[in-house]
């Protein structure tokens, strides 16, 4: 994804002048970049090595939990691998992974030369490897033994990061809002891109659905990402400026925390799965090779879903003690949000059916978000019911359910965007045998990992700790073994990057690359030129 | 090229307008959404926080048919060395009759040390007729090392406390706040000349 431009930018012949012709030589490429394809291609890098160093991290966690009792790590060592994972997961791979997409996608699906802010573009990327070593510089001291990694969970809940928050607590509390400016800066760059730079005739509602669900996705981010910048703050000022915002012995309230907290991170959740909609919504109309079907109805779907994003967050502390009528509200709010859901994977259904459908490598990674993020909103729903929510919440019946909208959801569509758009990044088709390896491998082995903790969870295993009882063992065992095999599965898909965007393997791919493909970026040659659109197409 | 830069202009006022919403977003979050908290729980008492300041006890009519059960609980944070426990753990009561408890603490550190009680009601929605006519966690309380006494807590149930609530719990916290009070008066005695 990365060397590709290189050689190929001789082939750009565009007479606009004003425009430098090619990249720079050397790392000077990549530190100063402002291409939107460079920047795409430094997310897409970065997202892909967090993903590995937090899988590595699971990798300890099932290592743990494969067998009862205490064998490799002490307790306070796996808090930190649960919470470290999640962080990374959520803030280093996930999120900058649909950054990627969405720098290298969004000026080629809307016909613009390039992102419409491309300093500001390098600034955002550039804040993300400095934020992340200093959460990472904290994983080195706790594998060498000299200090703590933050150790209270992804969701950091004060007293356990005010109060009993290691001193690392304060870098953690840095790098968040290292990552917050960052992502609000891609959040900016993105909409100004889709207000200001669209060719001539592409009107809003022909936008694709990847532009429309990560226009929304910006939306949500400038207006949560501050909120997790504020509840950072207030922890840094408990911690060291005498504060009591979240210390009930100075008159604060540390339920108020998870209020700020899940008023951040259920959009937040949104946050991750609206692109995937969106890209998603690109490839089953292509392999189905039908129009997708309800374009409108997906838009105001995803709007609805945001919007009702809003008023959902407090289904995530049916526990704390709200009042009735609170926790009826929450309940039917997030049961609510569920319809617009329904109506997504309908119109999917309804694209593929009867569509002349060809199971290349994304379109199966498409089949399988369809289908098991499904799976996640079924488990959500259950969920969102109360009564039930008080038995079941911090089991891993929540941890089942967050890792199949995420893992099965949100990653699998990044994935499945990378099979994708590949050909049209690096002008070469990826090998189709290993492709479908690493899909019936990554499959099989997820669900392995995943469903059982459905059954331990319901049975009352609890999250987050290092041990359990004795009859969870055998479903554990299963557990830990599905969990190293899709982590080496995920080696399979590393082997095929390397072979396309650095042995430049593999077949030339056509400007079209797949038959039934739609859309602006498929009438640029594959690779697509350094500037995408330097004279505007015309859409009708 | 004009048309261009016009384009360039726009893009960074749109820029700058949405970088104002995510300012806005954040003076939001710091310095509304926890006072707007505050007034909330106050109102509502969702909290299970009690009032802060004495109740004058005007309306005291006392309801002789209905009896609550109110229990107390105290426990103390682990940085805090001071047993604390209620004398009595349970009573019943009338709404509307005033009632006098007390809790008992003990200084097991051989050091002075400052405490501060925080109170908490379950079932919050009783919270707001729950009124303390005195109450020990009004105030700090200081203790010499070794010392003990008893703290008074005065109270009464105001009779229009919902007639689904038969039992009230009544649970404090006891900090130790000793270190913020030396910092404080620490800085009192130097800004003061
Ligand atoms: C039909 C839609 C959904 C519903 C009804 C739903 C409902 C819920 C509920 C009620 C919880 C709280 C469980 C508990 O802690 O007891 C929860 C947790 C969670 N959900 Fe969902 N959810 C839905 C979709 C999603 C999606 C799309 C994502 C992300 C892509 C997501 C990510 C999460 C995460 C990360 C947690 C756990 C947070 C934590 O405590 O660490 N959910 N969900
Ligand atoms: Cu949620």
């Amino acid at each position: 994804m990365s060397e590709h431009t290189l050689d190929h930018h001789a082939h750009d012949h565009h007479d606009d002048h004003e425009h430098h012709h090619g990249p720079a030589k050397g790392i000077k490429r990549w530190l100063f970049a402002t291409n939107h394809k460079d920047i795409g291609a430094m997310y897409l890098w970065f997202s892909f090595t967090m993903f590995m160093l937090g899988g590595f991290m699971a990798m300890i966690i099932r290592a743990e939990l494969m067998y009862p009792g205490l064998q490799l790590v002490d307790p306070n060592f796996f808090n930190q691998m649960t919470t470290t994972h999640g962080l990374i997961m959520v803030f280093g791979a996930v999120m900058p992974g649909f950054v990627g997409l969405a720098n290298y996608m969004v000026p080629m699906m809307l016909g613009a030369p390039d992102m419409a802010l491309p300093r500001l573009n390098n600034w955002s990327f550039w804040l993300l490897p400095f934020a992340f070593s200093l959460l990472i510089i904290a994983i080195i001291k706790a594998f060498l033994g000299i200090a703590d990694a933050p150790n209270f969970g992804w969701t950091f809940y004060a007293p356990l990061s005010t109060k009993y928050g290691p001193e690392s607590t304060d870098f953690f509390i840095f790098s968040v809002h290292m990552m917050g400016i960052s992502s609000i800066m891609g959040a900016v760059n993105v909409i100004v891109t889709i207000f200001n730079l669209r060719a001539p005739g592409m009107t809003l509602m022909k936008m694709p659905l990847f532009v429309w669900t990560w226009l929304i996705t910006a939306f949500l981010l400038i207006a949560v990402m501050p909120v997790l910048a504020g509840a950072v703050t207030m922890m840094l000022t408990d911690r060291h400026f005498g504060t009591s915002f979240f210390d009930a012995a100075g008159g604060g309230d540390p339920v108020l925390f998870q209020h700020v907290f899940w008023f951040f991170g259920h959009p937040e959740v949104y946050i991750m799965i609206l692109p995937a909609f969106g890209v998603v919504s690109a490839i089953i109309p292509t392999f189905a090779r039908k129009p997708l079907f309800g374009y409108a109805s997906m838009v105001y779907a995803t709007a609805s879903i945001a919007f009702l994003s809003f008023v959902v967050w407090a289904h995530h502390m049916f526990t704390v003690g709200l009042p009735l009528a609170g926790n009826l509200f929450y309940m039917y709010m997030t049961m609510l949000i569920a319809v617009p859901t329904g109506v997504k994977v309908f119109n999917w259904v309804a694209t593929m059916w009867r569509g002349s459908m060809t199971f290349e490598v994304p379109m199966l990674f498409a089949i399988a978000f369809v289908i098991l993020f499904t799976i996640g909103g079924f488990s959500g729903l259950m969920l969102a019911i109360t009564p039930v929510d008080q038995q079941y919440h911090d089991t891993y019946f929540v941890v089942a359910h967050f890792h199949y909208v995420l893992v099965t959801g949100a990653v699998f569509s990044i994935i499945a965007g990378v099979y994708y758009w590949l050909p049209k990044w690096t002008g070469r088709m990826y090998s189709e045998f290993w492709g479908k390896i690493h899909f019936w491998s990554s499959l099989l082995s997820v669900n392995l990992l995943f469903f059982p903790m459905h059954f331990v969870g319901l049975a009352g295993m609890p999250r987050r700790y290092s041990d359990y009882a004795l009859q969870f063992a055998d479903f554990n065992w299963w557990i830990s073994i599905g969990g190293f095999w899709f982590g080496l599965s995920q080696l399979i898909l590393l082997k095929i990057l390397i072979d396309v965007c650095f042995r430049k393997k593999g077949a030339q791919a056509t400007s079209e690359v797949w038959e039934g493909a739609e859309g602006l970026e498929w009438t640029l040659p594959s690779p697509a030129p350094y500037h995408s659109f330097t004279t505007p197409p015309l859409v009708k | 090229m004009t048309e261009q830069n016009a384009r360039a202009q726009d893009s960074i006022k749109l820029a700058k307008r949405l970088t104002l919403i995510a300012v806005g977003m954040f003076v939001f979050a710091v310095g509304v959404l926890p006072p707007m908290y505050d007034v909330i729980c106050d109102i509502t008492g969702l909290n299970g926080k009690t009032a802060n300041e004495a109740d004058s006890a005007e309306s005291a009519v006392v309801q002789e048919e209905r009896l609550i059960t109110v229990q107390f609980l105290a426990d103390t944070d682990p940085a805090m060395p001071w047993d604390f426990k209620p004398v009595e753990r349970s009573i019943k009561v009338h709404p509307g009759e005033i009632r006098k408890v007390d809790f008992h603490v003990h200084n097991r550190d051989a050091q002075w040390l400052v405490g501060q009680a925080i109170p908490s009601v379950t079932p919050s929605q009783a919270s707001p007729y729950f009124k303390k006519t005195e109450c020990f966690c009004f105030a700090q309380q200081e203790l010499q090392g070794g010392d003990a006494m008893n703290m008074p807590l005065i109270f009464y149930i105001d009779p229009d406390l919902p007639k689904n609530v038969t039992t009230i719990t009544l649970s404090y916290k006891l900090f130790n706040i000793t270190e913020k009070v030396q910092q404080e008066s620490k800085r009192v005695a130097t800004t003061t000349p």
